[in-house]
């Protein structure tokens, strides 16, 4: 079927009339095939415009309209809703861009005429093969799926859930309350980490909304956008959650004592079962199987008799909860890199070379020491202390460290340093600094108390090696602004570890079809304008998972995601984008190249029977996900046997287009 | 040789790229010959990327680096000041039209275990 | 095509939705001037060029042909234009077998903030393909008129 097509010229005021003969445009697109009315105008896209175009739909009849005028990103939309108006189906319109692409760019008059006719005639071509499009609608489940329980999850939970949102936290450990957990005092305040984190743990486990699952892992994650299915383990506790009071009993008198405890980072032991720490929420015993003696060689159950409410359950098994949810958040959180390819600075050999997490544990009331700074190799006070930064971070391509800086190592190396120099005034403290970096409210001026108030030693150079050496660790570092090398005696060293991404980070991603950079951070959707979504429609990124921050900007990132996951929620129906992927299953051979393009992971395969000479044939095809599908067009070229097509930039409409061009 | 051949001559011979510096100052701290030398590993490159050749070419404390590697190995940003040091040994080596050890002597002094360019260099300082 | 004894060649621009489109609109703000024999079409994305509309652009007598996108790492959909920078690898080596001269196709990365890149772009490939002059390669000839 021929379209009737109405073809409507702009002027734009003298924007494109001084420069193209625009009657004369009208006049020759007027002769095109197909078109039955043509006309120019003097701004098209102002009220008077608009009703000259919605009449001449209705008095010709016109199937397709035309617009030579500005840039379809100046007012694509707006003669969408116009031709609408009229009862056209939106994407019956083309435009020709006869501003910015041509009277802007020529001052000849005649070339100008000529190539907006080609422009114009390229865009009759192409609406000649325009079909009506409509958006697909979804519905949403109103439920958020947050992954990972530190300060950034518990953040965005708490403000989806007092949205009126329900929300569920999945969190590995025992408890939520993450890293932020292990920390003594927080930069450039000094509130104690524990003063602030715990009320908000403790909100979080009353909000009725949020349910949290601890000690549970995100085992598989289906669907899109608005409709994700997830499947969640939640790992055997041998506890009895229901019946559990958390009073502690058990956790003191477990025979198993040689247990490393890794809220202490492995500095002191805990029992086989344990409750992480005072605080933790749920306040629920878990048993370590690896340690356990009843679950290993079926012995002991000191644990089982003493429990008063009856909660050990030695037979338990992992169980698993099946749920929609419209939105998905990623707060997987980070965590410090390994120092074992940092043998020059001598912590595989020594006690008492720590990373500042593990200096973090000893300075920590709660921590293996009650909060007194002691040497962990012979518990002796220390008198002169070495803090190295940059410890990993900003190595480019030495395969040892990540290229990055770890954003978070100078504050609280500052805020080391300082609170050794207060609490024991009689130590020596020295930081060794390649820069600075405090920029921040109230960062620098933190950094130059440190050393100005506090006396901390500030030396601009690296630590080349360490050697422990009679019970001291000789540092031979640089000082480059002396030019000297020094030679420092310490009685410890603290290494600012560069922060990596969780582990599990990679395999969730793929599990989520959400993009990573090379550092496996999960990456925004744009990097100025969109920066706590990611690329993938549903899922949204909160904390460090997404690139190094400290505690206020993972919170305020947090409250962010949970704003656009909130956006997301109160819609009831989602309308998609109509210009997307459109297999043609009588020619798909099922081959997969389009699913190992797609960005989005919208493309599955169904088994579907067809007619053929044989008889009924059952065949695997491909099948687009609308509301997934962002409409690149990617699948559409890896296609072999050309099967794929893209809505509204179709194979044939392209075509028509470039044929028209080159007429 | 002019000036900014010689400063291609350096960095060609090396490979070494000095702007990826960022002067931390590792190389100096871990260097063990720090005393012997008046221009320290760091000092060094920036004195590459600026091209003063001339001043390193002369510099006695060329001879005196060991060749051990230590700044190559500990480097976070992989810009080998060893190798830029051997570079400028060679330019002046070259300048002078010498070359100390024939080819057909080294197979035999190779010592497998070494790193090559350790056992040139040290032939270079030592018959100098 | 001959204009008053002068080539003009005929050329095609393919541009991504997100950042080459645009980058032309702001050489067009700019009034930054680029011949008119240069005709734009907008795809969605430089991976939507499929390298047979290049093939049939050559077939149809244009004199060359030039994908812009946006820069490596900055795709709207995140790997569109990695996709489409190997396609035009090989298409490039295909047209190569064909005899095709390899000026006459051209990958350039445009954001949406260089016009005036996008101007010298086209500047630049307008003047190469008139001085290779006319394709006749792979010219259909029951295309001409």
């Amino acid at each position: 079927m021929m379209h009737r097509i109405g073809v409507f010229v702009c002027w734009c005021g003298s924007n494109i009339a001084a420069t193209v003969d625009v009657k004369r445009v009208a006049e020759e697109l007027g002769k095109q095939p197909g078109v039955v009315f043509a006309t120019d105008y003097q701004y098209m896209c102002s009220q008077s415009g608009q009703e000259l175009i919605q009449s001449a739909i209705k008095e010709h009849a016109l199937t397709g309209v035309v617009i030579c005028s500005c840039s379809p990103q100046m007012h694509e939309t707006t003669f969408r809703r116009t031709v609408s108006k009229a009862g056209l189906n939106p994407y019956m319109l083309e435009i020709a861009n006869i501003r910015e692409q041509c009277s802007w760019i020529h001052k000849d008059k005649e070339t100008g005429t000529e190539k907006a006719i080609v422009l114009g005639r390229a865009a009759i071509a192409k609406v000649q093969l325009n079909a009506p499009l409509k958006a697909g609608e979804t519905p949403v489940t109103k439920r958020a799926l947050v992954i990972g329980g530190g300060i950034a999850g518990i953040q965005t939970a708490l403000d989806i859930a007092e949205a009126g949102y329900p929300v569920d936290i999945v969190e590995s450990q025992p408890t939520i309350g993450g890293k932020m957990a292990q920390l003594d005092k927080t930069f450039p305040t000094l509130d104690c980490a524990a003063c602030i984190l715990t009320p908000r743990m403790v909100d979080a486990n009353q909000q009725e909304n949020i349910t949290i699952y601890a000690y549970s892992e995100v085992e598989a994650v289906t669907g899109f956008v608005g409709n994700f299915h997830a499947k969640i383990r939640r790992k055997a506790r041998y506890v009895d959650e229901t019946k559990c009071t958390g009073c502690g009993l058990c956790t003191e008198k477990c025979p198993q004592k040689n247990v490393p405890n890794e809220f202490n980072l492995g500095m002191d032991h805990r029992r086989a079962v344990y409750i992480p720490f005072a605080q933790a929420v749920p306040k629920i015993a878990t048993i370590d199987a690896n340690y356990c003696k009843m679950l290993q060689e079926g012995k002991c159950g000191v644990c089982s008799k003493i429990c008063a409410a009856g909660a050990i359950d030695y037979k338990q098994q992992d169980t698993f909860v099946e749920q929609d949810y419209g939105a998905i958040v990623v707060a997987t959180g980070f965590r410090p890199i390994s120092m074992e390819k940092f043998d020059e600075y001598a912590y595989s050999q020594s006690p008492d070379v720590v990373t500042s997490l593990e200096f973090e544990r000893l300075m920590n009331a709660a921590g293996p020491t009650s909060g007194t700074l002691l040497r962990p190799s012979d518990g002796t006070h220390p008198k002169t202390l070495v803090f190295v930064q940059c410890v990993g971070s900003r190595c480019s391509d030495d395969g040892r460290g990540k290229p990055y800086c770890s954003k978070i190592c100078c504050m609280y190396t500052a805020k080391h340093a300082m609170l050794c120099r207060e609490k024991y005034p009689d130590t020596d403290v020295y930081v060794f600094y390649i820069d600075v970096r405090a920029p921040g409210k109230n960062f620098d001026e933190f950094y130059r108390r440190a050393a100005e108030e506090y006396g901390v030693h500030y030396i601009k150079g690296q630590v080349g090696k360490i050697v422990p050496e009679d019970g001291k660790l000789k540092v031979q570092a640089s000082d480059l602004l002396a030019n000297e090398q020094l030679h420092i005696d310490a009685d410890m060293v603290i290494l600012a570890a560069a922060i990596e991404p969780n582990p599990t980070a990679r395999s969730l991603a793929t599990m989520l079809t959400t993009p990573m950079d090379t550092n496996d951070f999960f990456t925004e959707a744009h990097p100025k304008l969109r920066p706590v979504e990611s690329a993938t429609a549903g899922i949204f990124l909160s904390g460090t998972c997404q690139g190094p921050k400290d505690i206020p900007e993972t919170v305020s990132q947090a409250s962010a995601c949970a704003a656009k996951v909130m956006g997301l929620l109160h819609k009831d129906r989602l309308v998609g984008n109509p210009c997307i992927a459109q297999p043609d299953e009588l020619m798909c051979n099922g081959c997969s190249s389009c699913e190992k393009v797609c960005p989005y992971g919208a493309i599955t395969y169904a088994d579907k029977e067809f007619r053929t000479f044989e008889g009924m044939k059952v065949r695997r095809v491909a099948q687009v996900n609308p509301a997934v599908c962002q409409g690149c067009g990617a699948c559409t070229v890896a296609c072999p046997s050309g099967a794929m097509d893209l809505k509204g930039f179709s194979n044939r409409q392209i075509m028509a287009e470039v044929d028209a061009i080159c007429k | 040789m002019k000036q900014e051949n010689l400063i291609d001559a350096v960095r060609d011979s090396s490979g070494v790229n000095p702007r990826k510096c960022m002067k931390c100052g590792k190389c100096t701290a871990t260097c063990p010959a720090f005393e012997a030398m008046e221009y320290h590993p760091h000092q060094f490159v920036d004195m590459v990327e600026r091209g003063k050749i001339e001043q390193l070419m002369q510099s006695k404390g060329i001879w005196n680096c060991l060749s051990c590697f230590a700044c190559v190995e500990r480097c976070p940003r992989n810009v080998k000041p060893a190798q830029l040091i051997e570079a400028v040994r060679l330019a002046v080596i070259r300048q002078q039209g010498m070359n100390h050890l024939k080819p057909e002597q080294i197979p035999e002094l190779l010592n497998p275990d070494l790193p090559q360019q350790a056992i040139t260099s040290a032939f270079r300082k030592y018959r100098k | 095509m001959q204009v008053n004894g002068e080539f003009k060649p005929k050329i095609v621009a393919f541009c991504c939705n997100w950042c080459s489109y645009a980058g032309a609109d702001l050489a067009g703000n700019n009034r930054l001037n680029y011949p008119a024999e240069v005709k734009i079409i907008r795809i969605p994305c430089s991976c939507r060029l499929n390298p047979m509309f290049i093939l049939r652009a050559f077939q149809r007598g244009a004199d060359g042909v030039i994908l812009c996108g946006c820069h490596p790492g900055d795709c709207h959909y995140t790997t569109g234009n990695y996709y489409a920078r190997r396609r035009m690898t090989l298409l490039f080596s295909m047209l190569d077998y064909l005899g095709i001269e390899r000026e006459r196709t051209r990958v350039e990365w445009v954001s949406a903030a260089e016009g005036a890149k996008f101007a010298a772009t086209m500047n630049d490939f307008v003047q190469t393909v008139t001085k290779l002059g006319e394709n006749r390669r792979l010219e259909d000839l029951r295309c001409k008129k």
